[in-house]
């Protein structure tokens, strides 16, 4: 029996090692999860606190009031964001799932694909306002103004390195096995690649478009040069139009209390804007999805 | 029904690793054919190129002539053509994981634009009937994802989705080895029955399995066909000493 009393303790003692280890770990966990959500939720509560309160129903409603008389929205601002961040996703979003394809399922290993790869990187590390320059020169010098196509087509490329990325990851996720279940039942590549690999490989897909369309949604430097902003109602894309960060920008930037406060409204609506397509987008996709599918 | 296949010559490459040294070998119309050998023998290369499935690699090379109830699908035909004439079961079970049961079984149709609706419900029906799995699943056909089924119930639904496009030769790449003994004996029941329809060509790591379901059997070793007889011959008398050894144990 002595000899069995020496294990038996140091066992004990690992025991109470293992024990401070876990609780250890699980402690760091929670607190790195806290260290997370607690900048968020600041942020958050801050622009409930300053800006909730601004908020009205001419806020959505009526355009901005001129130089020194209160009141006034930011109904042309809110529209303009929608306008320039549809026409971003419609040039980001095919684009790079596109390029994902492509990097996935075609240009695997070839020097074009780590090509394509090096310059969505590069591209994605390109700062917001150099891209705003880059547009300026390409559309809006040549069209002579500026415009919302110039802004949406600044967003969309800069959408389209994190969309192609993610995408890629995303692509290669997908088991080869289902490649060849496909291509076994005699279906054409290009078939399989769309109706099969990039299906299954969607909820991904959708993540990385969202992340990419958040990103963007709050870009103010990309749309200084070229959708300008416009203090008055347009949707027309050869037209200036006004966007919420731009116009958050003017406000926070000004001398009154009441642009300042219209600032932190337009910060909260624009941050709960973002939740809300988010949200949507990730609850319209997931409908009809079935019992067991993984 | 099924057709013979006739392979004249075949060898295969993956990379510059040669893994099929000129193979030669008729696989009759309607029966079961059983291919066995120690791993890496290149039992499965040889399968994946009877429905040009090897080439889907891009590494992979391919020479030699197969023709599959008389037409060269190398030469005469396409690659996507050859592969909805002969079906394929893989070792792992891999039902499309996004689709129902029943879109899994359709998806050889549908993606080749068949929709039909009436004609799709039934042949769903008769290949999951074919595949013995209808009475377990025709409650939740398109409620149920492919994937949300056991192991055993995936590999008999890629069955009948191979079964769907309604091919002549059905190749069976180890399909009961991912499978507990129960699954595996409702696939034997299965290759049985079928076999009137289809000519089956089933890899094998299991010598008992070939010898329950195959009328012949060929012995793969180090890329080489070494023997190919009826099975029974093959079990009882096999003329190559290295049958006999690899038969009785003595290595693979």
């Amino acid at each position: 029996m002595a000899t069995m009393a020496t294990p038996l303790k140091k066992n004990r003692l690992n025991h109470h090692w293992r024990w401070f280890a876990n609780h250890l770990a699980s402690v760091l966990a929670v607190l790195a999860t806290i260290l997370v959500i607690a900048p968020l939720v600041a942020i958050f509560i801050d622009l409930v606190y300053k800006g909730a309160s601004s908020l009205n129903w001419n806020f959505f409603t009526r355009l901005p009031a001129p130089v020194g008389e209160p009141g006034g929205g930011m109904a042309n601002a809110i529209i303009g964001s929608a306008v320039l961040l549809g026409l971003a996703s419609l040039i980001g979003i095919p684009i790079g799932i596109a390029a994902g394809i492509y990097l996935s399922e075609y240009g695997r290993g070839t020097r074009l694909s780590n090509l394509v790869r090096f310059t969505a990187d590069v591209l994605n590390g390109v700062p917001s306002i150099v891209m705003g320059i880059a547009v300026y020169a390409l559309i809006v010098v040549p069209t002579k103004t500026f415009s919302a196509m110039a802004g949406g087509t600044a967003l969309g490329i800069m959408m389209i390195p994190t969309v192609a990325r993610t995408s890629e990851e995303m692509l290669l996720m997908v088991p080869h096995s289902i490649r060849e279940a496909a291509l076994g039942l005699g279906v054409p590549t290009w078939r399989s690649v769309l109706s099969i690999t990039l299906k299954t490989a969607m909820p991904g897909v959708i993540t990385g478009c969202m992340l990419a369309f958040a990103r963007v949604a709050g870009e103010t430097a990309p749309l200084l040069f070229t959708a300008l902003g416009n203090d008055f109602w347009s949707t027309r894309l050869n037209q200036p139009i006004e966007a919420l960060p731009l116009q958050i920008y003017v406000y926070a930037l000004g001398p009154y209390d009441e642009w300042h406060r219209l600032a932190w409204a337009g910060s909260l609506v624009l941050i709960v804007l973002i939740v809300v397509s988010v949200a949507l987008v990730r609850y319209v996709t997931s409908r009809g999805v079935l019992k067991g599918a993984s | 029904m099924g057709v013979g296949i006739e392979v004249n010559g075949l060898n295969a490459w993956y990379g510059t690793n040669h893994t099929l040294l000129d193979i030669t070998l008729h696989i009759p119309a309607n029966e079961a054919t059983a291919l066995i050998g120690p791993s890496g023998c290149g039992k499965s290369t040889f399968v994946r190129c009877l429905n040009r499935m090897h080439e889907t690699n891009p590494i992979a090379k391919v020479t030699g002539e197969v023709k599959v109830g008389g037409v060269d699908i190398y030469n005469d035909t396409t690659a996507v053509e050859v592969r909805r004439r002969i079906g394929m079961v893989f070792q792992r079970p891999n039902p499309f994981p996004t689709m129902s049961i029943y879109d899994n079984v359709a998806s050889g149709l549908k993606l080749n634009g068949y929709r039909n609706r009436r004609v799709l419900d039934e042949v769903v029906q008769r290949s999951l009937q074919n595949a013995a799995l209808w009475d377990e699943v025709k409650d939740d056909l398109k409620k149920k994802s492919g994937a949300s089924l056991s192991g055993g119930q995936q590999q008999r639904l890629c069955i009948a989705r191979a079964l769907a496009v309604d091919p002549e030769v059905l190749l069976m790449d180890e399909p009961a080895s991912a499978l507990d003994p129960v699954s595996t004996a409702k696939i034997e029941d299965l290759i049985f029955q079928l076999k009137s329809q289809y000519t089956i060509v089933i890899v094998t790591h299991n010598m008992q399995q070939a010898a329950r379901v195959a009328e012949r059997t060929g012995f793969f070793l180090n890329g080489r066909l070494i023997e190919f007889d009826s099975t029974h011959k093959i079990f009882t008398n096999p003329s190559d000493k290295r049958t006999e050894d690899y038969i009785t144990g003595r290595f693979g």
